[in-house]
Formats: C-alpha cells, sequence, structure tokens
C-alpha cells in the first residue's frame, strides 16, 4: 500500500534554509502509525499529529537531495514548461526510487519513488514490498492530472487553495493508499469522474 | 511554478491573528447553517483546510464549527464530503470513534474514521464492521470496492485484527470475486437505440486488450465500454491479493493455539457451503481451468491459491497480446511484475504448485530474457528460481548471467532497475550465499551501479559491501573500490561515446574521451568496466589512467563518487577482518601502502582516503602485532622516506607509530635488536633531515605530529634495545640546544616548538632510567590491555584495597 503522496518544493524557497522543502500537498493514508508503536503509545493526539507531519517533512527534505544531486550529475539544462505543455514536463521529468530505512523515518522500511518536475516533486511512499512499476505508472497518473487540473506550471496557487481535488483526485486513483491495476478503459472511466468533479 | 504568490498566502495562513480567525470562524458558521451550499461554502471551507494545513500545531475549531463540519461528511455532494473531512483531518483530535456518527459511511468519511483510530481496539472493531458490510452486500453506504482498500489498509497496520474465520470469509470472496467477473460490458456499452433490436440490446463481451473477444474469464487486463461492479471487484480483489495471501499466512501461523481440528472442520464446512457464485449464471469454464483438478473441494485457502494460480496464468498469457495504448502495455509489465510475485507466493506456500509453475516461469524467461526493456520483470522472475529451482531442479546459471551480468553492465543508469535489484540483493544475501555463491565475482558490475548515482545508492551498498568481501575477492575489491571515482568517469564517457558521433564538436577537445576511443589506452577501460573479477587484482598503468581522467575529477558525477568511497573503505574493512587470514591482511597492508600514493587526483580525496587507511592500517596491526614485524621492510621503506612526511602526513604518522609500538619482542618473537636498530636508523635519519633543515620549496613544514611521533617512536625502540639511549638522548640534547634561540626553520608556530620541545625532554628524562623507561614505553601487555590507568574509577578502587590489604595484614 502507498503510505502517503506529497508534492512538494525542490528549488530553493526565500523563506527557509537551504535544504529545506515547502510541503504544499500530502496526504497520509491509514491510521496514524504512532498509535501502533510501543514507543509512542504514551503520545497525545496533538503529538502524533506533529510526529507525522515531521516524518512526512522528513520525506520530502531527502527526496529534494535527492533530485538536486540527480540533477547536479545528469548535467542537463532544466527545461522550462509553460501551461498546455504538461506532457512535455513529465516526460522531461527527472524520477527515481530511494530507500527509507526502517525508522527513518516510519516505522517500516519503505521505497519513496519521486518525480521532479521543475520546481517541484511529486512523491510517493510505498511499501517496500509493493510492486514500483505499478506505483511508477500511478505516480506518473497522479502527477499528470496535478498538473493539468491545478494549472501547475503556471504562477497561480490553486495547488494550495483546491487541494480537494487532489484529494478527489486520490479517492479514485488510489482509493486509501491501495495501488490498482487500472488498464485504460478503467483509467478513462475515472478520469471523467475527476474531470467532472473539477469542472463544479 | 512555485511563485512568490502561493509563499506568501502560506505566509498568511500561518501568521492569521487570533481576532480575524475568530472572525472567519462565526462567519463560517454562519455560511454553513444556511440549507443550500453554494460557492462560498466551497471557497471557504477551502480557505479553513488551508488555515489548518499550513500549521505545524493543530488549532481548535470552536465545538459549533466542528459539529457543523461533522454533518457535512454525509452531505451528498461529494465536494463537502471531501472538503469536511480534510479539514477534520487537520483539527479535530479525539474525534469520537463512532460510525453511527457518520451514516451512511462514504469513502472519504471512513478515511477520516481510519486517520483518527486511537487504538487496537477501535481498529479491530473497526475491521469487524468492514466485513460485516463485506457480508451483507449492502447497496447503500460504503461500496464494496471501497471496502477493500481500507480493509487492507487495516491488516496492514493491524494484522492481528483477522480472526481464522475472517480469513476463510475473505478467501472465499477473493475467489468469487477474482474468477467469478461477469465476462459481458458493464453500463452504457449499449445504448438500445430505435432500430436495435433485442439482439443487440444483450451487452458484448469483454474484449482483450489487442481487441479480439475474451474466450476465458474477466481479469485486469479485459476492456470494455463500462464495467460492472463485480468486475471493479475483480480489479480491486487482484490489486491487494498479494498482500493478502502474505498476511493470511501470517495470521494463520501467528494464531496457531487455536484448535487445529476445530478450525479444519470449520473451513471444511465452509466449502461445501453454497455461499460461493461458482454456479451462478454467467460464469465461464476457463481454458486455464478446465485441466486442473476440480478445486471446488478444496479448502477456502487452498482453493484461493489454486484460483490465485489459474489467474496468474491467464495474466501471463494475456501480456503475449499487442496492446493499442501504451498505458496498457505498462500495466502489463506490471501485471507480470505481480502475477510472478503472487505465484511466488503460492508456490511458497504449497510446495506442490511449484512443478505446476515452472514451465510457464521458464517460458517468460525465455521470452523475455532477450529483451532489457522487461530488465524489471525479470528480477521477480529470478527470485522465483531462487526460491523454488531446487525444489524443480533447475538449472538457474543462465538467469543469474543475466541478472548479476549484463542487468548492471547495461543498465547500471537505471535508477528503478538499481533501487529494485539492490533490495532484492538484500533480502536474498541468505540463500544467494548458499545458491549462487559466485554472485560475489560479480562484484565489478555491481559497483557501476553505485559509481553512476553513488549518493542514491551508498545506503544500500552499507549493507550489501560486507557479503561482498571475501578472502578470495578482498584485494580486487579494495582496488575497485579505491578507483571508484575511475569507474563513475569511465561509464560517463561511455554513454557520452555511444551518443555523441566521433565527428561532433562537442566530443572534441575533450582529453577523457578521446582517451577512451584512442584503442591504445582500450585495454585500461575495458579493465575498469570488466563485468567480473578474477583478471587481476588491478592494472600496472594505473598512473596513466589517472592521467588520462584527470580533467574528469571536477564533474559532477566523478566528485559525488568520490564523496562515499571512504565511506564503502570502512565497511569494507570492518568486514574484512572478519574473514581475512594475516596473509590476507599483510597483503592489504602492502596495498594501503601502494595506493596512498596511487589515486585519481580529487581535491580532498587522498586526504580522506588516508584517514580511513590509517584508522585501519592502526586497527589491522592492533589485532595482529606481528603483522608489523612480517611487513617490516615495506613500512621501514614508507617510513624511511622523507617526502611522505610532507604530503602523506596522516598515514606517515599511523606507520611510524605502529613501528614504535609493535617492533617489540613482546609482539613478536622475530623481533631482532637488529631490526630495532634498523626501524631506529631509518627514523631517525628522517627526523634528523626534517628538523635540521628547511621544508621543500614552497612545502609547509612538517606537521608538529609528525616530529613527536617521530620522537615518541624511536625512545619506544631505545627502551628496547638500551644501546640506541644515548643517541637518542644526544639528539634530544641537540633539539634543545637549537631551540634555544626561539625561532627554527622547520617549524613556523612557537607553541608547537615549545610543545615539541616539551615532549622531548619528558622522553629525555624517562630514558635517564632505562628500567622505569622500559615499563612506561612498553608497558607489557597484563598492564595496557585492561587500561586501569585511564580508568579512574577503576584505578582508585583497585588502589585502596591494595592499601588496605597492605596496612591490615600488619
Amino acid at each position: 500500500m502507498v503510505r502517503c503522496f506529497l508534492i512538494h518544493t525542490i528549488c530553493p524557497v526565500s523563506n527557509l534554509g537551504p535544504g529545506e522543502s515547502r510541503i504544499l500537498y500530502s496526504r497520509v493514508f491509514g491510521p496514524n502509525e504512532a498509535t501502533f508503536s510501543a514507543q509512542h503509545r504514551g503520545l497525545s493526539p496533538e503529538e502524533k499529529r506533529l510526529l507525522q507531519k515531521e516524518k512526512v517533512a522528513v520525506v520530502a527534505r531527502q527526496v529534494q537531495s535527492a533530485v538536486c544531486l540527480s540533477r547536479e550529475a545528469s548535467g542537463r539544462p532544466l527545461m522550462e514548461s509553460v501551461p498546455g505543455e504538461e506532457a512535455l514536463a513529465l516526460q522531461e521529468a527527472d524520477s527515481g526510487a530511494m530507500r527509507l530505512r526502517a525508522g527513518e523515518p516510519f516505522s517500516e522500511e519503505m521505497s519513496a519513488l519521486w518525480l521532479g518536475v521543475q520546481s517541484l516533486a511529486f512523491t510517493l511512499v510505498c511499501e517496500a514490498h509493493e510492486n514500483l512499476l505499478l506505483a511508477e505508472g500511478t505516480l506518473r497518473n497522479l502527477s499528470r492530472h496535478c498538473l493539468e487540473q491545478l494549472h501547475m506550471l503556471g504562477q497561480g496557487s490553486e495547488v494550495l487553495l483546491k487541494s480537494d481535488r487532489v484529494d478527489a483526485l486520490l479517492g479514485r486513483v488510489l482509493p486509501h493508499g491501495q495501488l490498482l491495476f487500472l488498464n485504460h478503459r478503467f483509467a478513462q472511466g475515472l478520469e471523467k469522474e475527476v474531470a467532472a468533479y473539477a469542472s463544479k | 511554478m512555485y511563485s512568490q504568490g502561493s509563499e506568501s498566502l502560506i505566509r498568511q495562513a500561518r501568521d492569521i491573528e487570533e481576532s480575524e480567525l475568530q472572525k472567519f470562524y462565526s462567519r463560517l458558521i454562519k455560511v454553513l447553517k444556511v440549507k443550500e451550499h453554494g460557492h462560498e461554502t466551497v471557497d471557504s471551507l477551502q480557505r479553513l483546510h488551508l488555515i489548518l494545513s499550513a500549521n505545524k500545531y493543530s488549532r481548535q475549531l470552536p465545538a459549533e464549527l466542528q459539529k457543523k463540519v461533522s454533518s457535512l461528511l454525509s452531505s451528498p455532494v461529494e465536494q463537502l464530503q471531501v472538503l469536511s473531512s480534510a479539514v477534520l483531518r487537520e483539527s479535530s483530535l479525539g474525534l469520537e470513534y463512532n460510525q453511527k456518527n457518520f451514516s451512511p459511511l462514504n469513502s472519504h468519511a471512513a478515511a477520516l474514521l481510519l486517520s483518527q483510530v486511537d487504538s487496537r481496539t477501535d481498529l479491530s472493531s473497526y475491521c469487524t464492521q468492514l466485513l460485516r458490510n463485506l457480508e451483507n452486500r449492502q447497496s447503500e453506504g460504503l461500496s464494496l470496492t471501497h471496502t477493500l482498500p481500507i480493509l487492507n489498509s487495516v491488516i496492514t497496520h493491524s494484522p492481528d485484527c483477522l480472526t481464522e474465520d475472517h480469513v476463510t470469509f475473505l478467501s472465499k470472496k477473493f475467489v468469487d470475486w477474482l474468477r467469478y467477473a461477469s465476462i459481458t460490458q458493464g453500463g452504457g456499452a449499449s445504448s438500445g437505440g430505435f432500430f436495435t433490436g433485442p439482439r443487440s440490446r444483450q451487452p458484448p463481451p469483454i474484449t482483450e486488450l489487442d481487441g479480439t473477444v475474451s474466450g476465458d474469464f474477466f481479469t485486469v487486463l479485459c476492456v470494455g465500454q463500462g464495467f460492472t461492479e463485480d468486475q471493479w471487484m475483480n480489479v480491486y480483489s487482484f490489486s491487494m491479493l498479494r498482500h493478502w495471501l502474505l498476511t493470511y499466512h501470517s495470521v494463520s501461523n501467528g494464531n496457531s493455539t487455536v484448535d487445529t481440528v476445530s478450525r479444519l472442520q470449520h473451513s471444511l464446512s465452509h466449502s461445501f457451503s453454497n455461499d460461493d457464485r461458482s454456479e451462478v449464471d454467467g460464469s465461464v469454464v476457463s481454458m486455464v481451468s478446465a485441466t486442473s483438478s476440480s478445486s471446488r473441494l478444496l479448502p477456502p485457502k487452498e482453493r484461493l491459491r489454486e484460483k490465485a494460480f489459474q489467474y496468474c496464468q491467464r495474466l501471463i498469457e494475456q501480456c503475449d497480446r499487442k496492446a493499442h495504448k501504451k498505458t496498457d502495455t505498462d500495466l502489463q509489465k506490471a501485471c507480470l511484475v505481480e502475477a510472478v510475485c503472487v505465484l511466488d507466493c503460492v508456490c511458497s506456500e504449497d510446495t506442490s504448485l511449484v512443478y505446476r509453475t515452472f514451465p510457464y516461469i521458464k517460458a517468460l524467461f525465455g521470452r523475455l530474457s532477450s529483451d532489457l526493456s522487461f530488465a524489471r520483470v525479470l528480477l521477480p522472475v529470478a527470485q522465483f528460481y531462487l526460491n523454488h529451482g531446487e525444489v524443480a531442479a533447475v538449472d538457474c546459471d543462465v538467469v543469474w548471467k543475466l541478472v548479476f551480468g549484463r542487468f548492471p553492465a547495461e543498465l547500471f543508469n537505471d535508477n528503478f532497475l538499481a533501487h529494485e535489484l539492490l533490495r532484492f540483493l538484500r533480502l536474498n544475501l541468505d540463500s544467494l550465499k548458499f545458491r549462487v555463491p559466485q554472485y560475489t565475482h560479480f562484484f565489478p558490475n555491481l559497483l557501476k551501479m553505485l559509481a553512476w548515482n553513488s549518493p542514491a545508492l551508498v545506503d544500500e551498498f552499507v549493507d550489501l559491501m560486507p557479503s561482498l568481501v571475501t578472502a578470495g575477492t578482498a584485494v580486487e575489491l579494495l582496488h575497485t573500490l579505491l578507483d571508484l571515482p575511475c569507474l563513475s568517469a569511465t561509464l560517463v564517457l561511455q554513454l557520452r561515446a555511444a551518443s555523441l558521433p566521433i565527428a561532433e564538436a562537442g566530443a572534441r577537445g575533450l582529453v577523457p574521451l578521446e582517451a577512451f576511443r584512442n584503442p591504445s589506452f582500450r585495454g585500461l577501460f575495458l579493465f575498469l568496466l570488466r563485468t567480473e573479477a578474477g583478471t587481476g587484482d588491478t592494472i600496472d598503468r594505473l598512473s596513466t589512467l589517472h592521467e588520462l581522467l584527470a580533467e574528469a575529477a571536477d564533474w559532477p558525477r566523478v566528485v559525488r563518487c568520490a564523496q562515499i568511497v571512504p565511506v564503502m573503505l570502512h565497511v569494507f574493512f570492518n568486514a574484512v577482518i572478519k574473514v581475512a587470514d594475516e596473509q590476507l591482511l599483510a597483503h592489504l597492508i602492502l596495498v594501503i601502502l601502494e595506493r596512498s600514493s596511487l589515486l585519481l587526483n580529487i581535491p580532498s580525496y587522498s586526504k580522506e582516503i588516508h584517514r580511513v587507511f590509517s584508522c585501519h592500517l592502526l586497527n589491522l596491526c592492533k589485532l595482529h602485532p606481528s603483522l608489523v614485524v612480517d611487513q617490516s621492510h615495506e613500512l621501514l621503506e614508507f617510513a624511511g622516506t622523507t617526502t611522505n612526511v610532507y604530503n602523506k602526513e596522516e598515514i606517515y604518522t599511523h606507520v611510524v607509530w605502529v613501528l614504535g609500538e609493535y617492533l617489540s619482542v613482546s609482539c613478536d618473537s622475530r623481533c631482532s635488536v637488529n631490526l630495532i636498530t634498523s626501524c631506529f636508523e631509518a627514523l631517525e635519519a628522517v627526523l634528523f633531515e626534517i628538523t635540521s633543515s628547511t621544508p621543500p620549496s614552497g612545502g609547509s613544514c612538517p606537521a608538529p605530529r609528525v616530529i613527536t611521533t617521530l620522537m615518541s617512536a624511536m625512545a619506544k625502540l631505545a627502551s628496547r634495545s638500551h644501546d640506541l639511549i644515548p643517541r637518542v638522548s644526544l639528539f634530544l640534547s641537540k633539539l634543545r640546544t637549537v631551540t634555544r634561540g626561539g625561532s627554527v626553520a622547520w617549524c613556523a608556530d612557537e607553541e608547537d616548538l615549545v610543545s615539541i620541545v616539551t615532549r622531548g625532554e619528558e622522553l629525555w628524562s624517562l630514558l635517564k632510567t632505562p628500567g622505569v623507561a622500559q615499563s612506561v614505553l612498553t608497558p607489557p601487555s597484563y598492564i595496557t590491555e585492561p587500561r586501569w590507568h585511564r580508568d579512574t574509577n577503576m584505578a582508585m578502587p583497585l588502589r585502596l584495597r591494595l592499601l588496605t590489604h597492605l596496612t591490615h595484614s600488619q
């Protein structure tokens, strides 16, 4: 299963220190894992929530440095795309997988898949035994929808104000964190629903 | 993409004044009181969500607002469900766990409930509710399709929520969903227009990805205009099948205290009940299952295994079809991975299935092995061979040649493959050691992935490295690690040479690229790019190679690679002391000395490597002091070379220290007076040279630590061979005289000079009483080993006890 999906910055942000990342959207699936760990049993709900937020932030920072290192190594100049060129932007995106050891930060080992599109990254944290080919396809699909529907290649802030669209998208393509084997017909059906949701 | 506007929006959400927030809350309550929710409600909820989620700490909503928002969870408008659950996820702490509050339960509310679960007990009762939901086939409330993934999430976090009854029930359900979904297209397929007769109103059959009509049961690779609910359940159930097989396995193992007999009876009685749909109209006799024995008589778990087997078999066949869409081609690959993994699962539980499965796996391997675009599919295939090859007595060599040979050699730059391949290795280390011992010989190949993508993979290799270190590979592995930055540069060149035509402008002028293409240097690069170990530890013309690659020293990839080499070396040395005998360790010391001056010239690289070398040289000698006598010739040669003082300060200091410390009869009886004397003379010559002349032109002064280490080492040697004492004393007295003037050419810092002289004086006075000097400078091991003198807690009681004993006995 997928543990969380996030959209975050990988470019320097004026108010943040180097190496820090601004999380624009994050969704953790399932119960808070602190509820089941002996180590965190005594925590208050507020502390558990905070712990979960910090875990997500750790992932964002690690992905940010992974993307930067990968870009530095490849030496390719960064392509600038404008709204309407979502497919091209995705094609040009850097991507990779990263191992998150048990306890760093989740209690079990996880794999983080990331897709770096210009100054933003889309990241999927899934259980280590997951089918990563399927996860990668799902991540690309999710990213494409987000880019298109929230006009993310432009200057707007829709990802912040219309995050419910991402929620609705996840509810269909990745329900409760479950990766689905969807052929193009199933996917088309869902896409119609997603588009209908966004047009409201 | 990320604009200043977004940043300021986040700041606003964070810095909002309390009074303003309260105003916003009360306005929102008013808005929510209106029956019809319009654009304003949506907009306000979106803003509220941003305010709540932008903050690290949660804000408590007013009780009335929380109540209003909660009531939206069961609104018929999806957007309001989504927004209210998002707001509550961010704000409500200690939300009462009660499904009745959210009736009818929709998917978004169900997700919210799950995220707020606060104990295992809550989760257990949630699990029971979900299962009841599945059982009742409720049409209202949470749809079946959404129940399944929530259930999967629950059992991921807490598999012990499941009882044996649950397992039986779900296993039967899985069989239904997987195997007996409708084979006609779902809703909206044909509209039944005016001219269409009743015949054409019959829904058309589902088709395969290549457009042909499907002749067998429904799978995730079947398409139609629309889908029925049971077809959706088929997709969901296959998507979580593997996890289910893994989980129920652990559940039934964990609950072994349950009376097995009753469990068996129970499951048998269930399997004979009529609560499954195998006889319901619309099922189809499968081409696949027609050949198998009547699985209806099997208990539920075995039956599920059988059906899973058939499903995967059909999927593998379906992947042969040419899909029209690129996304479907990708899906086929993902399905192959899943199918092979599921087959692996069922075969692990029931070995009798291995014989039936292997022909399919073999055929799959035969079909895909020549096409590297299927590499990631072939990894689970390799896993299958590893797990079951022995049972089926299948020859796996060709599989390993592909996985350890061609994959890293040709696909080292595929991030995902590297991630998966290394995980495969890590998870299977034990069985690989046992079944594929030759895998360690592929280390030059495996390291290509590390050389290419060092920062991302260093973590994996920290875990893998110890398994690659064997007595047979150690020396070659050490050389390879030291030249890892060269390998990194060579891989870059290899790709560039392939992509840039020789005539192109970008290709000219790059010395390394021209060298890479030059036939006379071909051998050097081919050695670096070798796939297997065993052709030789290293090459003669290493310095030539380093010169050719000098320009690559500032390539980002090469620099990053160089940064991780020290880490890998630490792991290497820590592992090698566990497998190596003294002869091998002696060889490694030689490599350390030799390679300390033979490294690719990357700023600070040599320094870092010298630091690692020093640390482990010390370690090796501490573990096996007789190594110093063994290798005294080479160590002396190194210590006697004055230039090493200046350009290898770190390692030089340590070599001198080990000579002084371990060249002693107490460490090795072969240590003769002659040996001690010749060592003394070598050190004396160097010390004399560096303290009597100015440093080589342009160079800096020798480090004070080198000088004091040399003095101490000489004093130690003299304490073991008293004839040498006058020579040390003479030197030390001269040193005092020379420095009385205040400044010398070989030491720029006055404080350093004072420290050096003080140390000299201490040694000198010690040596005046040779007996004391020996006990201090060469103490017997029983004194140094427990290190009493360093541990005040241990030393004081010991002394007190001794004194008490003496006074009482009198």
